[in-house]
């Protein structure tokens, strides 16, 4: 049997571009696939992106004694389910993870991290965008350059810094932090603002740029100050932007291991889930009961930021990396 | 030991006191900057930018001096030694090795991620179940590497033959006939399933910006080519791959930078050990947990090197692309 050609497209409407869902490239070359063959693809990846954390998510509520013996695969086989794994990690003892107390490290590092990065972030892109003052492009070239900064370069001299001071020739000039107990999650605030400014600037400073010239005009005319502007004006109209930035830095804050390590020391009055959780999975790799259910307690807070704010990550992703 | 939550109690406290000390002062300051009769420009724009440029200058700029200038010193950073630390990263093969393993990464992670991230985004455009299809590869983006790391881990998870396996990627080899390995343990493999790991992470970020850069495509430029007789093949060569072109660059490159700085996978996958560590997760076991400032500090410097290429040709595109908008 010989395939038969498709028909010419072109007698269909000539000259009046169809505005229906075939106006996509992508969209016919999925079609002209006769659908199938694309559509089995894209299932493939589906699967390979979802089974492993379905995985796991499963065997999180499957008893341990389970968990060690058969794959999560025959849950549907025996289909036992227990909060068993969740109560231990949670509040059993120190070796079984007590993750309450890394999770309300995590909040208490992620939330005011946040914060700061946004309120220093936003007065300074709106200085850089609206207020004149000479070398004021220079200087926010050179705050876009810092982006380029891996945060690798910064740790040794910022963690001298937290724990020896700052001495010039001898004479000290600063003392050393020496922050105990609940004060020293000030460290790790003051570190991961830093990492996070150049780009929360930046981002912001795209966002404010663009407001119209006219409404500052009408402000100042009327006598307000830039403190007046930007609070009763910016702040209200740069709101999404704030929220998207926001939604960024806590993730970013949130699933950080690396300054998390350094800055609290590992130490469990302040280390945050993740870092804990590196230290189960390293210590304790076979003890899947724990790591299962653990794992989940770290990943619950953002994937409910991430499910309920989709649309502003997007959004702040494209404006990051697309538009720039 | 009985858990009570009066323990918890100081943190939060503290973090109340701290944002509102915070709210507390930026308030403040921005009242005060609007009292001065004369309100000069210059003086508002020092408030306004000073918090911003304490934190950079204290923690960004300093430090790039500090650290440079610490990789030309021994090992507590007293004695001078020129370039020894760099002649040392360049010599031993254990870090020569870590260097090939960063090399591995940068050629495999940053090209596969994008390339899947384009094939799902083409394949799913404009499908029924487009929002939720996307929601699932996306859905990673917003686990940490730790937690990633944790999932691939028990995929890779290893049972003796004689007992049944409850890691997937074991499983299937035992279904298809093959013996149960500690995969995380063979060398070069081992390095290719942490690369693994973070295609499924950044995979997600490439669809999402690439499918929005497939739908910016003119729907009269799509309807052109199909009057001229272009088959879905041509229609993918000749109108998406050069339309999304810059956006596909402008990703390659962002994940890129992402994947020289990788540090969180091989921590929790390996801790670095079995011949997998990289230059981030070497920098900070030397500089760390050895106690060698300099060498640490001479491969924090190096991955700045590295970086820098691929940020300037980044930022040069993002201001064409601003320019052209």
């Amino acid at each position: 049997m010989t395939t038969t050609p498709t028909p010419p497209v072109v007698a269909e409407a000539p000259g009046r571009p169809s505005r229906r869902a075939e106006g996509s490239a992508a969209g016919r070359v999925r079609r002209r696939l006769s659908g199938s063959a694309a559509g089995i693809a894209a299932l493939v990846i589906a699967v390979l992106w979802t089974v492993p954390t379905a995985g796991l998510l499963i065997s999180s509520f499957r008893p341990a004694e389970e968990i060690r013996t058969t794959g999560w695969w025959t849950f549907l086989a025996s289909p036992e389910v227990t909060l068993a794994n969740y109560r231990d990690v949670l509040f059993g003892s120190g070796s079984d993870g007590q993750l309450i107390t890394y999770f309300v490290n995590s909040l208490v590092i992620t939330l005011p991290s946040t914060v700061f990065v946004l309120g220093v972030g936003a007065l300074a892109a709106y200085a850089l965008a609206w207020i004149d003052f000479r070398g004021r492009d220079w200087l926010f070239l050179g705050i876009f350059a810092l982006q380029i900064v891996p945060l690798q370069m910064s740790l040794v001299p910022l963690l001298r810094f937290f724990s020896q001071g700052v001495s010039v020739g001898g004479a000290q000039i600063l003392p050393a932090w020496e922050l105990t107990g609940a004060m020293a999650f000030t460290n790790v605030w003051v570190a991961h603002t830093i990492f996070g400014l150049p780009l929360g600037i930046f981002l912001l400073h795209n966002f404010v740029s663009q407001l119209p010239k006219s409404l500052f005009e009408a402000a100042r005319v009327d006598g307000a100050g830039h403190g007046r502007v930007f609070t009763r004006i910016v702040l209200p109209l740069i709101a999404p932007a704030l929220v998207s930035l926001g939604i960024f830095q806590f993730l970013w804050v949130w699933n950080d291991l690396l300054v998390a390590l350094i800055f609290t020391g590992g130490d469990s009055a302040t280390a945050p889930l993740t870092v804990r959780l590196a230290e189960m999975a390293g210590t304790r790799g076979e003890s899947w009961h724990r790591l299962t259910a653990g794992a989940f307690v770290s990943m619950i807070v953002p994937l409910v930021v991430f499910f309920l704010l989709q649309r502003y990550f997007v959004r702040g992703l494209l404006a990051g990396s697309v538009k720039g | 030991m009985e858990y009570s939550f009066l323990y918890e109690l100081p943190k939060i406290v503290w973090m109340l006191i701290g944002i509102a000390a915070f709210l507390g002062v930026i308030g403040l300051m921005l009242v005060l900057v609007d009292v001065p009769r004369t309100r000069r420009d210059r003086w508002q724009a020092s408030l306004f930018l000073a918090p911003a440029l304490l934190l950079l200058l204290g923690g960004l700029v300093y430090p790039v001096l500090r650290t440079t200038m610490l990789s030309l010193y021994d090992r507590s950073g007293d004695e001078f030694v020129g370039l020894a630390n760099y002649v040392w990263m360049f010599q031993r093969p254990e870090i020569l090795l870590v260097l090939r393993n960063t090399l591995l990464w940068v050629v495999f992670a940053p090209a596969l991620a994008t390339a899947i991230g384009l094939l799902y985004a083409v394949l799913i455009d404009r499908s029924r179940f487009e929002s939720v299809a996307k929601s699932l590869v996306f859905m990673p983006m917003a686990i940490s590497f730790v937690g990633a790391s944790i999932i691939w881990r028990f995929v890779f998870a290893y049972r003796p033959a004689d007992q049944e396996q409850y890691g997937l990627f074991n499983q299937i080899v035992v279904w298809l006939g093959g013996e149960p390995r500690l995969w995380l343990l063979e060398q070069p493999l081992n390095t290719f399933l942490l690369i693994l790991v973070l295609i499924w992470v950044q995979a997600g970020f490439a669809m999402v910006v690439l499918s929005a850069s497939i739908k910016a495509i003119p729907a009269e430029m799509v309807e052109a080519a199909r009057i001229d007789g272009a088959g879905p093949w041509q229609l993918f060569t000749r109108i998406t791959l050069p339309s999304v072109w810059p956006t596909l660059l402008v990703v390659l490159i962002t994940i890129t930078v992402q994947t020289l700085k990788v540090f969180d996978i091989v921590r929790t996958m390996t801790g670095g050990n079995y011949g997998t560590s990289v230059i981030a997760n070497e920098m900070y076991s030397q500089a760390f947990q050895q106690g060698q400032l300099g060498q640490g500090s001479a491969l924090a410097v190096f991955l700045f090197v590295l970086v820098i290429p691929l940020v300037v040709v980044q930022i040069r595109r993002n201001r064409k692309a601003r320019e052209l908008v």
